[in-house]
């Protein structure tokens, strides 16, 4: 099934289906920060403490949709390097726009972003302090719980940082808009009249995308430079974070 | 006009080519781009040089055997010509003009700007016909077809098999010839009975032939002098994925 050149864009359609369909739940879930530290926190709780099962199994289902678009997409090129050696001295097109002609480079550059951003909110590495981050608003029952909001707050205080995150979702944006109506193609769910509704559907959805993801990073570096006041002045003093962390150690100790 | 053309020579399948720039005056806006290179063929005659071997036959954009990657642009910048009903009107007095062979793997160079396209002919011979059997003619209308169906195998079956659709892609993906040849009789009741192995082994032999993997660019239906269409590569996807749900389940 998946082993001729047509079984490769299935799985490349496929598996682009699937993140598709999570980047949309992703982004919903994100702009619950601009709703404030409670209702961040009790969502993020929330989904922390599924089952096990259901929790694991998305985040490998996940993965697997990651690997499988990835590899695909790598020995797709590495192929089509071979069948086309020799370059044309004058390389033109008539039709093809850069998204789709960059596929490889935006999806490179969103590898490089997905393991970036696990390392740095997910598993944290990369400021390990951020899983010391405790507190019981937005916690259910009153016991303290992962200060997601703060985490978030901290994390997009570094410019370097939060341009990174708008830069990367900007290649989404690039990567969604020719991936969106590749989709459909792939998989033979498109006829000519569809077409054109299918690729303004491909390229609203991708700026929805790109809004909805920028939209926190570049609301808290707004705050940190003084453009405007989205969130509790409170937590971009540099005392709160400190706070945090050591009520912790001392409830640690204790 | 005067023009500079800048050529592909290649001596043979396996030398190494390169370009080769000639000056050619006098060229009539009126004439096509073929019978322009049948007059530099005259010059470096009569200059006692070898002449540049291309493709051609019928000259009315009809036989598919005319090919050349001019300006970059496979049968050249025109939308909807091949490169014997490209007029010379279309180019500057004065113009540089790049011509190379359709470049892809699976189209070796033979001489020159002359390629070997039988890898399509290998495609065809592995589902683009029918097995019936040849008794006396069956009759007209026997076999009640929509109008829309008819129109669109139609479509389909004015590909002429020419191979832009391979040159202009980056990827030197054959998907829009292969989804024509099998969409126009995919498409239609005669073809129905073998609709599965066709769409199956018209791909197999398509990816043995060493074609690249379709990324859905959309440069070959621009570069198609047919105008065959994307929706028929988007046919032999779903086509294809049927056959081999059925294979699977079956
Ligand atoms: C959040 C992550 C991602 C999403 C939502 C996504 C989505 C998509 C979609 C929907 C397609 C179109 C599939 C098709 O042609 O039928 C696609 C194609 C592609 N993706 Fe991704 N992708 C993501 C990450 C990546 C990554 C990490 C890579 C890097 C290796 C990548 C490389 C590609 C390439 C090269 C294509 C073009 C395939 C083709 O045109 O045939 N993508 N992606
Ligand atoms: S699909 Fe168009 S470009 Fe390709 S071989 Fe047929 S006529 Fe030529
Ligand atoms: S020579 Fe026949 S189509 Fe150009």
């Amino acid at each position: 099934m998946f082993s001729s050149s047509l079984g490769k864009k299935y799985l490349m359609a496929l598996s682009g289906l699937v993140l598709i369909g999570f980047v949309f739940v992703h982004m919903a879930g994100n702009l619950q920060v601009l709703l404030g530290q409670a209702q961040i926190n009790a969502y993020a709780h929330s989904l922390q403490s599924l089952p096990w099962f259901i929790l694991w199994g998305s985040r490998l289902f996940l993965l697997a949709a990651v690997l499988i678009h990835a590899f695909t997409a790598y020995s797709l090129i590495v192929e089509n390097r071979k069948a086309r050696p020799n370059l044309n001295e004058i390389e033109a097109t008539k039709r093809a726009g850069l998204a789709s002609l960059r596929m490889g480079l935006t999806g490179s550059i969103l590898l490089a972003f997905i393991v970036f951003h696990l390392l740095h909110f997910t598993i944290r590495t990369i400021y390990p302090e951020y899983a010391e981050m405790m507190t019981t608003v937005g916690s259910p029952d009153g016991t303290e719980i992962h200060d997601a909001f703060l985490m978030v707050i901290s994390g997009f205080k570094h410019d370097v940082i939060s341009v990174f995150y708008v830069v990367a979702m900007g290649m989404l944006c690039a990567h969604l808009s020719h991936g969106f109506s590749s989709v459909f193609q792939s998989l033979g769910l498109r006829s000519e009249s569809w077409r054109a509704k299918i690729d303004l559907v491909a390229i609203g959805y991708a700026w929805i995308i790109f809004v909805g993801f920028s939209i926190v990073p570049l609301s808290v570096l707004a705050q940190k430079h003084g453009i405007y006041e989205f969130y509790d002045p409170s937590f971009f003093s540099q005392e709160v974070e400190e706070k945090s962390l050591s009520t912790n150690l001392l409830n640690n100790e204790s | 006009m005067k023009l500079t053309l800048k050529i592909w020579r290649q001596n043979g399948p396996s030398a190494n080519g390169s370009f080769e720039s000639h000056t050619l005056d006098g060229v009539s806006e009126d004439s096509s781009f073929l019978e322009m290179l049948d007059q530099l063929n005259e010059q470096l005659l009569g200059e006692g040089k070898e002449p540049v071997a291309f493709d051609h036959d019928c000259r009315e954009g009809i036989c598919g055997t005319c090919s050349l990657t001019i300006n970059g642009h496979a049968h050249g910048p025109e939308d909807s010509t091949t490169t014997c009903q490209l007029h010379m009107r279309k180019f500057r007095d004065g113009e540089t003009v790049t011509i190379e062979p359709f470049r892809a793997n699976a189209f070796p160079i033979v001489r020159d700007l002359i390629v070997d396209r039988s890898a399509f002919d290998r495609i065809v011979q592995s589902g683009g016909f029918i097995s019936v059997r040849t008794g006396s003619a069956p009759d007209g209308n026997a076999i009640p077809i929509s109008k829309v169906d008819a129109d669109n195998a139609m479509d389909a079956a004015a590909c002429i098999g020419c191979g832009a659709c391979v040159a202009s892609c980056k990827n030197a993906s054959a998907m829009l010839f292969t989804s024509a040849k099998a969409a126009h009789l995919n498409l239609l009741p005669q073809g129905q009975a073998e609709k599965d192995e066709r769409a199956i082994n018209m791909v197999k032999t398509m990816d043995e032939a060493g074609f690249g993997n379709c990324r859905n660019y959309g440069e070959c239906s621009a570069a198609c002098p047919k105008d065959i269409s994307l929706d028929y590569i988007a046919k032999l996807n779903r086509d294809h994925a049927k056959a081999k749900l059925k294979k699977i389940f079956s």
